[in-house]
């Protein structure tokens, strides 16, 4: 039984990762699995410089997934470089590190400092719907991200993946200009942007008034997009969005994604990673299935 | 093996001890026993049988037996979760994550411990390790005063009500000024306005403050930075001026921290 990928060039054991934000940088949840068995690790987003982040309540939950809005709170480049690469070196997975910026020029920073570590891919968050200025001001303009993803492929020295907003009209529009930009894959879903208002206190639930609404209850949404996105270019897709067991990942392996990653279910599971792994397995075996690449895109 | 893991406990008994507040004795495997590495002061995050519920609830560990394998937990119904957890029965099983966060740093000398509303729990379990010296100022609402007999082995009990109707009328500080109780450490858990009461408490009389804070959180663990709170200094993990309630706290030296 194969479960390896080949993603953007880069060879993983298995196409299973982890959705940025949800898993820091690993340090944490390797008191509960096993690093090594993941395909790879995508770390927290990391900026020019530290960021803050959002005053608190951050986190709330919702029927069937919850909103966050952390904000990007990150140490920084420098501090990530020397801390958080050197840990996970220690494991047999590869590393994706997410990138974000409020400019252009923050990205490119982070991007160009990257180029000198032994890291695997980049992932750059046009996305995030919880900060002011970048993040998501990228990523709801086709133009915008054309422009910024031929920027960053300027100066990169690994494969970029451009993640993708689900707040847009159509997801088709963004896929192909982050191709056209020279992006080597994207990644989706990042989360959709809502609000909770808790009405005992006839207030918002979070500080920052909305936040991105991730967990099961948006799967639907997610494998609509990463069908539309897969059909819409011709490099590969990180599919992501609710997933929380191998009956989701699989299903995002059939709308045309290569690889997945786990997100909120991390809190809800904290060995969800290697539980969803154990099952694709159990799948294929049960299936018949010998290669997962079998799998990729074969429901059209 | 790290000292936090995941665990199916079993639950041993469940009684209401005051409207709304429920008592539970949790029962973990050997293999899985999260009451072995619990201490005084760190948390246990729980977690919904209901899958429309993700989050796991983060409760505070009121007592600790660890010859038995036992966590209890006192708790305050505070929304759909903690209405599931309370009609659990006898029998039931539940998924844990735990023991987390860093618990009490027990001190010598005259310890004052504070306690407000369902900041009381942890103060049990925190009474029977100090073992002596030990003063516990409880403030409560009204004369709903859930587990305050249980304390009484362990420790003067000082009463402060919201109403008047037992102790001291108005807040924990109040009762403490009433008593002209003598700290070394102060150690408290209850809601914001009180602790803040208890931090400047604490600077006025030169004395160390340690504080436990509640904040919503979602990974329980340390990833997500959901449950920040503000830092004094730049913090060594973040690099900005926040620390995780639930990782580097709950309990802090109130010095550390603006509340």
């Amino acid at each position: 039984m194969n479960l390896s990928v080949d993603f953007a060039g880069v060879e993983m054991k298995n196409p299973v990762t982890t959705a940025s934000g949800t898993f820091g940088s690993g340090a944490e949840f390797a008191e509960f699995v096993d690093l090594n068995e993941l395909g790879a690790v995508t770390t927290k987003g990391v900026a020019n410089v530290p960021w803050e982040g959002n005053p608190t309540p951050r986190v709330c939950e919702t029927y069937g997934g919850m909103l966050n809005a952390i904000g990007l709170q990150n140490p920084g480049i420098d501090v990530f470089a020397k801390r958080d690469i050197p840990f996970l070196k220690q494991y047999d997975t590869k590393i994706i590190v997410n990138v974000c910026g409020r400019t252009t020029k923050d990205y490119v920073e982070v991007v160009e400092r990257l180029s000198q570590e032994d890291v695997d891919l980049l992932e750059i968050n046009i996305s995030c719907p919880n900060v002011k200025a970048g993040g998501i001001a990228f990523g709801q303009d086709p133009k915008q991200v054309e422009k910024i993803t031929s920027e960053i492929k300027a100066k990169a020295k690994q494969p970029v993946i451009m993640k993708l907003s689900p707040n847009v009209t159509d997801i088709t529009v963004m896929a192909k200009a982050a191709q056209e930009g020279g992006a080597d894959a994207i990644s989706l879903i990042n989360t959709l942007t809502g609000m909770k208002i808790d009405i005992n206190r006839r207030a918002f639930a979070l500080a920052n008034k909305t936040g991105g609404m991730s967990g099961p209850a948006v799967k639907p949404v997610a494998v609509r997009m990463v069908y539309q996105a897969a059909h819409a270019v011709t490099i590969p897709v990180l599919g992501m969005g609710g997933i929380a067991t191998a009956e989701d990942a699989l299903e995002f392996i059939m709308a045309g994604a290569t690889m997945v990653s786990i997100g909120t279910a991390n809190f809800h599971n904290p060995t969800a990673t290697v539980d969803v792994i154990r099952g694709m397995e159990a799948f294929m075996q049960k299936n018949g299935v010998k290669d997962i690449k079998e799998l990729i895109g074969c429901v059209e | 093996m790290a000292d936090k893991m995941k665990s199916t406990a079993t639950v041993d008994s469940q009684v209401m001890l005051s409207d709304g507040i429920y008592s539970m004795w949790l029962k973990f495997p050997k293999e899985q026993d999260v009451a072995s590495k619990a201490v005084p002061g760190q948390f246990i995050s729980m977690y919904c049988k209901e899958g429309s519920r993700l989050l796991p609830r983060p409760i505070s560990i009121c007592e600790i037996n660890k010859e038995e394998s036992m966590l209890r937990v006192v708790y305050r119904i505070a929304g759909q979760g903690t209405k599931e957890f309370s009609t659990m029965q006898a029998g039931d099983t539940i998924e844990i994550v735990g023991p987390l966060g860093n618990g009490f740093a027990l001190k010598e000398g005259k310890n004052v411990l504070i306690g407000g509303g369902i900041g009381i729990p942890p103060m049990l379990a925190l009474a029977k390790a100090l073992k002596k010296d030990v003063t516990v100022v409880l403030g409560y609402r009204d004369s709903n005063l859930f587990l305050k007999e249980e304390f009484e082995p362990y420790a003067k009990v000082v009463i402060a009500t919201d109403d008047g109707s037992v102790g001291t009328k108005g807040n924990v500080i109040d009762a403490i000024r009433e008593e002209e109780l003598e700290a070394d450490t102060l150690y408290a858990c209850g809601p914001m306005p009180m602790l803040r009461g208890v931090k400047a408490y604490a600077e006025e009389k030169d004395i160390l403050a340690q504080v436990s804070l509640e904040e919503k959180m979602a990974c329980g663990i340390g990833a997500c930075l959901g449950c920040v709170c503000q830092s004094k200094e730049k913090d060594s993990h973040s690099h900005v001026n926040n620390k995780r309630v639930c990782k580097d706290g709950p309990v802090f030296d109130a010095r550390e921290i603006i509340l």
